[in-house]
């Protein structure tokens, strides 16, 4: 099996443990602004929790029936943080043993987490988007809240955003990095090296 | 400015026309007086804040207006001394106790001079204290969350007025009595018998400074004569008060005749480290008292109120070095240190000059005991060796006095209607300019500060007459609002106030709002009879009493039925607002209540008592537009006939 350049090693290990603070830092965030909202709402998506203006938003969310959000409903919660661990091991096993397979270990196994990731937020966001309390007090035939999955949204009264948090961008930015390494030690360093 | 060309030019032609025989012009009126840009130095656009918090005394309404500089605009009346049913100050179960005197509950008072709390002589923004003139009270409002957190009677006292001018770091706000009255034995003497009987008293009121808690630490017994304001020295003066005196005639009826005899009345100097160190020395008397103490604890959003027992008297004829008399023309009203500390001014009603002290010069005084005697057993200084020079020919009526920046004086003057300025050093003065009409007191922000804010002085005016759309025979009162940062003051705004602005503090916004609280914690509340969520609301019997453990939260409260309560019963309901975001209060009302509603905060728990007088079913509300179903924010409460069998039943939702 091909080795890694020493260079590439680096990289791939600064970007596995440029991951270990997204356990720490809010890795999602969903914005709400409205015009009684002019400082806006936000709720914090983190690997174990959620934070922010969660409450206030429950608040907010009863008129229209959406079921409370509250952490004990996410079993994710309780996975996601170990899902970073693996990130940042595989990271710095990969830079240890120096073996390109290890490098597509590490490359696939950020990809699917993010599929993965992308849709289970998706569904969640249709989940209470349309899991609707039918005795609402605001009932529009026909409206659905699911909250954008990426970019902005107009809700009734709200503009919603979705983006993600410093925590998110220290996975997405490493990941994008790691991939091209592979990119780069899978296609381009052989032609070079002719 | 075109109206003031073609009156310029009526008067030229008529001054022609009748050759010499017409001497001049007629003075300018008041429109003229308003330069062309006035109206963009006030403009404060939708949406933009203010620069300045303007704190207004309520007068004889008892509470304090918050009002924005330069726009004038009012936010706020914080309740203090007077039940306020809007918010339910003083009616709710928890804020009674806050009204408490010795003489009972007492609902109304007169309320004078705010005075910002302040760090090394600056405003600090964490409190505002203000006096009650007529049960002698002192309140200190918390200006995170304006409203009032506590309030000290102060015994032997009549007429709080030199109060609560504060010393530079808040060791001390003070009261002293403008009304001397007798204190021997239960203190019923001969009114006829005032000049051997009457006394007055100064309280010294220390600050904690890390809570603001106030506690009475000593009083000063003084000769009886009339304390009328006060200001606390700084930088080189800090350590000493000082009162202005009138009524040293001692006359104890007809005063405005009987108390404008002599040509000079006094200003008092205390030097209050010296107290301290008597009342250390164990040179006080303790008197027996009774005089409440009442605080608001923001945990268990419940104030309690303490009748204490006793005050430590020191009675200055037997300690030398406390207090000292100048004498001061006429009748003084302000009595005013400047930025320096250096310079003490007093402003003589009837007087035809303003007189300026010099701190140095008086302390020189006092080391070569230049006095011309003693009042009461208390050494007069002579005039001459305390003062530093006269301003001359300032106006008529002088009566208070703030600073710049600059080294310039403000002086009111109620009889001319007008503010002068003057130059602190050289007494010249600099400018006049009129206000409408017959200012009191006058506000430079942060002008009794070491660092004033020289941009602004605020005329608070004692009558109003044609400034304002009439309403009948009770007119609005009113402020003025000039600009000082020229050579010339320039009138900028007319705006009305509340109560009587007798005085006003203001300061640079961002020092008050950086204490700014949005909302209590609900996790924060110990409330002996909160709810926290709703699955905690209930109604408990004990005997007659009825507790309604109530929670509102948008758009409900829970219970919202409640059945079981009977004729005769007390039903305390104690309203939880679980909301926890910035400006949602809640309100409470039910049918009947002889008292007030309630305005609950978010995170707070407020009772109303209410004592349902017949047989029915009574609806309760939300008073407080809170959310698009604010209208259907409603519930009711059954009430059956004394000792009925109507099981008690409460529930929200079936």
């Amino acid at each position: 099996m091909k080795k890694l350049k020493i260079f590439s090693r680096v990289i791939v290990l600064l970007c596995g443990l440029a991951m270990v603070p997204s356990n720490y830092l809010p890795v999602w965030q969903i914005q709400l602004e409205a015009p009684q909202y002019p400082e806006g709402l936000k709720m914090e998506i983190w690997s174990s929790k959620t934070a922010g203006d969660v409450d206030k938003i429950n608040g907010l969310n009863h008129y229209i029936g959406m079921a409370i959000i509250e952490d004990a409903n996410f079993p994710e919660f309780k996975i996601m943080p170990w899902l970073i661990w693996a990130m940042v091991a595989l990271g710095v096993l990969t830079a240890l043993i120096g073996r390109r397979f290890m490098l597509w270990i590490f490359s696939v196994y950020l990809i699917v987490c993010g599929v993965w990731g992308v849709y289970d937020f998706w569904h969640w966001e249709y989940e209470y988007g349309h899991n609707l309390d039918p005795h609402a007090a605001i009932k529009i035939p026909g409206m659905s809240y699911q909250p954008p999955l990426f970019g902005w949204k107009v809700l009734l009264n709200f503009t919603a955003g979705s983006f993600p948090d410093i925590g998110g961008w220290l996975i997405i930015a490493p990941a994008v990095v790691v991939v091209a390494i592979l990119v780069y030690e899978q296609f381009i360093r052989k032609r070079l090296e002719k | 400015m075109r109206t003031i060309s073609l009156k310029t030019a009526f008067c030229f032609a008529a001054g022609l026309a009748v050759a010499g025989t017409m001497s001049s012009c007629k003075p300018k009126k008041v429109e003229s007086a308003i330069a062309g840009n006035a109206a963009e130095k006030v403009y404060v656009a939708p949406g933009k804040k203010d620069e300045i918090y303007l704190f207004t005394s309520g007068g004889f309404s008892g509470q304090i207006g918050v009002y924005g500089i330069p726009s004038g605009r009012m936010f706020k009346q914080v309740p203090v001394f007077s039940q306020d049913a809007e918010t339910g100050w003083g009616f709710s179960e928890e804020t009674k106790p806050m009204l408490m005197t010795s003489h009972g509950f007492t609902p109304w008072d007169d309320s004078h001079h705010p005075q910002l709390s302040r760090t090394a002589g600056q405003a600090d923004g964490r409190w505002l204290f203000i006096n009650a003139n007529n049960t002698p009270r002192i309140a200190r409002v918390d200006l995170g969350v304006f409203k009032t957190r506590e309030i000290i009677e102060l015994p032997n006292c009549g007429g709080n007025h030199a109060s609560p001018f504060m010393t530079q770091d808040n060791e001390y706000v003070v009261g002293a009595s403008r009304f001397s009255v007798p204190h021997d034995k239960d203190g019923d003497a001969a009114i006829a018998d005032y000049k051997d009987k009457f006394k007055g008293t100064i309280s010294f009121v220390k600050v904690d400074p890390q809570t603001g808690r106030m506690n009475l630490n000593f009083q000063l017994l003084v000769p009886g004569v009339d304390y009328d304001l006060a200001r606390a020295g700084k930088a080189v003066s800090h350590g000493w008060v000082f009162f202005s005196c009138y009524n040293t005639e001692k006359a104890h009826t007809l005063l405005e005749v009987g108390a404008s005899q002599r040509d000079k009345d006094f200003i008092l100097a205390v030097n209050w480290k010296k107290a301290e160190e008597y009342l250390a020395q164990g040179k006080a008397k303790k008197w027996p008292a009774k005089y409440a103490h009442n605080v608001y604890d923001e945990a268990t959003h419940t104030a309690t109120s303490n009748m204490i027992t006793s005050v430590d008297v020191l009675d200055v004829i037997d300690l030398p070095g406390v207090c000292y008399y100048i004498p001061c023309p006429k009748s003084p009203h302000g009595c005013d240190v400047d930025p320096t500390g250096e310079y003490i001014c007093a402003s003589g009603k009837l007087a035809a000059v303003i007189p300026v002290y010099s701190f140095s010069k008086m302390m020189k005084a006092i080391e070569d005991k230049a006095f011309e005697g003693d009042f009461d057993g208390v050494p007069v200084i002579k005039y001459e060796a305390a003062l530093d020079g006269e301003v001359e020919k300032p106006g008529l009526g002088p009566l208070h006095t703030e600073f710049d920046d600059k080294g310039n004086g403000y002086t009111s003057f109620f009889v001319s209607s007008e503010i002068v300025k003057w130059n602190v050093k050289t007494k010249e003065i600099l400018d006049r300019v009129p206000t409408y009409y017959s200012i009191g007191h006058l506000c430079v922000p942060q002008g009794d500060n070491i660092k004033p804010m020289g941009k602004y002085v605020i005329a608070l005016n004692k009558i109003t007459k044609d400034r304002y759309l009439p309403t009948g025979p009770e007119l609005t009162q009113s402020a003025q609002l000039y600009d000082i940062t020229g050579d010339k003051m320039q009138l900028l705004l007319d705006f009305p106030t509340i109560g009587e602005p007798h005085y006003a503090q203001a300061c640079a916004a961002d020092i008050v709002t950086k204490h700014e609280v949005k909302f209590y914690k609900l996790a924060d509340n110990k409330h002996k009879y909160v709810a926290t969520n709703e699955k905690d609301a209930k109604v408990v019997r004990e005997g007659n009493n009825v507790h309604v453990y109530m929670t509102s939260i948008r758009s409900h409260f829970t219970p919202d039925n409640i059945e079981g309560v009977r004729v005769g019963d007390n039903v305390y309901f104690h309203v939880t607002n679980l909301e926890q975001d910035w400006d949602v209060p809640h309100g409470f009302a039910i049918k009947g209540a002889n008292n007030a509603e309630l305005l609950i905060l978010p995170g707070e728990t407020a009772t109303l008592k209410w004592v349902p007088d017949r047989v029915g079913v009574f609806p309760m509300y939300c008073t407080d537009f809170c959310s698009a179903l604010h209208q259907e924010m409603q519930g009711y409460v059954r009430v059956s006939a004394a000792g009925s069998s109507t099981p008690l039943k409460f529930y929200t939702g079936n």
